[in-house]
């Protein structure tokens, strides 16, 4: 599905990534842990192509393509989703018509015509009652005056709309209470198949407890320093990322 | 009628003028320049009665003594008045002998708005084999129109027509000495709409499509007047979403509306006046004056959506002068490149329990600056007048600039203003979360000022709507590199 070879990323003068390996095959669910500031939200943003990064070294390929000059909504058509830590407000513009207007460009993208209202309507129905989400909410303006919880349920929701093969959730369980927390952690769950692969950026092991990782990667200083199972992250959570940083040191 | 010397005098030299000058006069368009003899043919060649001619030379008179206002935050190259031609006939003549001709990318545009190919074809002065469907439609129009009693002609005819009712309400709001640009339309207005609506009656249809049909070769002195008389009701829709490539720099019309009581007018306009190019060069001054009185419990709703132009001076009022009287203001300004906008509004309350609604989006791109000027003024007659303002403002890019010059005069302290005001700027962080859902930056930018100006757009006749939010798209194309 992903693969990331020795990816080296910076944003003006300052190298973020400097050398990351990953490999994420279809059906696996991936965890990127690690400190504040090792470069876990600036992978997510170089994988979906955010220009403000600029890629000096290595490739990122899905599916075999290389995605080197593949714009940021081509990468979404080819279905990379990222849910954002920090989700953007659009005044005036509904969560309905946004949703409306992403499926429809990426069908577009792929020569289809406009989903006809009814199934969209249906879609909508469909997804929001999975993640418990009131229809009312739907028609508010993108993020606005949303809170912390209800803006990463919308994220949530927008992946389920939009079925991607590669969602990566970036901190999606900051700012969330524990019944929230396992609404979406079921959202994710039930969107899961074989044909499809997530990797989950998160501090904390909380998370971790709903969504199950195949694979735990401890991301330090723009390297990944440790790779291993699920267990990894219990690991983490007793001891803290400071014997990784010493480790890594030497 | 006994003439003085001055008059016989004056007639005279107008005559003698009026023969050597016939045979220009037969030709579509007259020599540069302005005097009182070009005055009196543009009135003559519309076989206009000597009251009009005498009102159009008054009118003439008075802007000779007046100067061109400098207050607006805008900065042009004034036009030299003594160098324009200020009669050309409507083009009866086609342009073009077919499509291939227009600039291709005139035809791309109309193709984006969704034009029809016939409508194509008028808007860009093509000759038309069939124009079936437009006749039809038109005739439809004015016999359900006339059942009803309903006047709707061009001021031109209504002049010759309805005397009584022109010569009573035009300049009634909007003197021929209100300012500058005004005095010279009433002195040589070419032509415009005429609107009449009897008492208690509702105009049946959106007085637009009809409109639309009739919108080539309007000219650039238009004149509009319509009157709801008692308890009656019009919706008005000016201008057109197709770009207008009128090769006439300076355009000044002038709009009256007469709400009587318990009438109500909306008048919806739309404006893409062909606003130079990238380069800042070319391009329509729009100076416009419109205004509208209501009597009492009248209402009168200003929405439009300014995108065309280079320079746009334009303030739609409201006269609440009836006790009760509402007066509404709905406004999208979008700059890109090198324009320049400086419009908004004045709500004048006079008459007791006068309520006035004030909402502008401004929208500025490139290197274009979009300023907001308003003024609420409460007179001391005017027990509890309520004013709410609302003026947002959006940027897109760093050399771009919006500016809001609000003010308030009351004189009564029962009054209650409220204003507020926004600015903001498209981030890339919006348009990375669009990129990133499958949305190209320009169909970003188009979503995000759509949302922006949801709440104008909101107020426009369904079907412009539609139209009005293609062209937002359209105006701001290329704006985010």
């Amino acid at each position: 599905m992903l693969k990331i070879n020795n990816l080296h990323a910076r944003v003006e003068d300052k190298e973020i990534l400097k050398g990351i390996n990953l490999t994420v095959n279809a059906g696996e669910v991936h965890a990127i842990m690690g400190p504040n500031g090792s470069g876990k939200s600036t992978l997510a943003a170089v994988i979906a192509g955010k220009e403000e990064f600029e890629v000096t070294e290595g490739e990122v390929f899905l599916e075999g393509e290389n995605l080197e000059d593949t714009s940021p909504e081509d990468r979404a058509h080819k279905g990379i989703f990222l849910s954002f830590q920090y989700p953007v407000e659009i005044p005036g513009v509904s969560v309905t018509n946004f949703m409306k207007t992403a499926i429809n460009e990426s069908r577009k993208a792929k020569g289809l015509e406009d989903m006809p209202a009814k199934d969209m309507l249906k879609l909508i129905r469909e997804k929001s009652e999975m993640l418990e989400i009131d229809r009312k909410f739907l028609s508010r303006s993108l993020n606005e005056g949303f809170s912390g919880g209800e803006k990463k349920r919308n994220e949530i929701f927008q992946m389920a709309m939009l079925e991607p093969k590669l969602a990566i959730l970036d901190e999606t369980d900051s700012g969330l209470d524990i019944d929230a927390l396992r609404i979406v952690a079921n959202g994710v769950n039930k969107l899961k198949s074989k044909d499809n692969a997530v990797i989950v950026i998160t501090h904390y092991q909380r998370l971790l407890e709903y969504i199950v990782p195949d694979f735990v990667h401890v991301l330090h200083n723009g390297k990944i320093v440790k790779s291993g199972t699920k267990d990894l992250a219990l690991e983490l959570e007793e001891k803290g990322y400071d014997w990784l940083k010493q480790e890594t040191v030497i | 009628m006994a003439y003085t010397e001055e008059e016989l005098k004056k007639e005279l030299e107008t005559k003698e003028y009026e023969y050597g000058f016939y045979t220009d006069i037969e030709s579509d368009t007259f020599p540069i320049g302005l005097n009182e003899e070009i005055v009196i043919a543009i009135s003559k060649k519309k076989e206009e009665p000597e009251w009009m001619t005498l009102w159009r030379l008054e009118s003439f008179k008075i802007w000779k003594e007046m100067v061109e206002p400098e207050w607006a935050n805008v900065k042009y190259k004034k036009p030299d008045f003594q160098a324009i031609s200020y009669y050309s006939a409507p083009n009866k003549k086609p342009k073009y002998d077919s499509l291939d001709e227009v600039d291709p990318e005139l035809l791309d545009t109309f193709k984006k708005l969704g034009i029809s190919l016939d409508e194509q074809k008028k808007l860009a002065g093509v000759a038309v084999d069939i124009v079936m469907d437009s006749v039809s439609v038109a005739t439809t129009f004015k016999k359900t129109l006339a059942e009803k009693g309903i006047i709707f002609c061009s001021i031109s005819e209504a002049i010759k027509e309805h005397p009584e009712l022109v010569k009573k309400y035009i300049g009634s709001v909007v003197p021929q000495k209100d300012n500058f640009y005004a005095a010279l339309n009433s002195a040589v207005f070419s032509d415009g709409s005429f609107c009449y609506i009897p008492k208690g009656v509702r105009c049946p249809m959106e007085l637009s499509t009809y409109f639309r049909i009739n919108q080539a070769g309007t000219g650039q002195f238009e004149r509009t007047l319509v009157i709801a008389d008692e308890g009656s009701y019009v919706s008005y829709l000016e201008g057109c979403t197709a770009p207008s490539r009128d090769e006439n720099q300076l355009h000044a019309a002038v709009v009256e509306l007469i709400a009587l009581d318990d009438a109500e007018i909306k008048y919806s306009t739309v404006q893409n006046w062909f606003p130079g190019n990238k380069e800042g060069q070319g391009g329509v001054f729009n100076f416009v004056t419109k205004r509208g009185l209501c009597e009492k419990n009248a209402k009168i709703s200003w929405t439009q959506v300014e995108t065309g132009s280079a320079v746009t001076w334009k303030y739609p009022s409201c006269i609440l002068k009836g006790d009760n009287s509402i007066g509404e203001f709905y406004s999208i300004a979008v700059t890109n490149n090198y324009q320049q906008a400086d419009t908004g509004t004045k709500m004048i309350h006079l008459g007791k329990n006068t309520r006035s609604t004030i909402i502008s989006k401004g929208i500025s791109a490139g290197k274009s600056q979009n300023s907001y000027r308003g003024l609420v003024q409460v007179n001391s007659r005017a027990d509890n007048a309520r004013n709410f303002s609302q003026c947002d403002s959006l940027l897109m890019g760093n050399e771009c600039g919006a500016h809001t010059f609000p003010y308030i005069e009351v004189k009564n302290k029962s009054a209650q203003i409220e204003h507020e005001a926004t600015t903001s700027k498209i981030g890339e962080d919006q348009i990375f979360y669009c990129n990133q859902r499958g949305i190209d930056t320009e169909k970003a930018i188009a979503l995000i000022v759509n949302g922006f100006s949801k709440e104008v757009l909101n107020k426009l006749p369904m079907e412009f709507a539609v139209e009005a939010q293609k062209l937002l798209e359209i105006s701001l194309e290329g704006s985010v590199g």
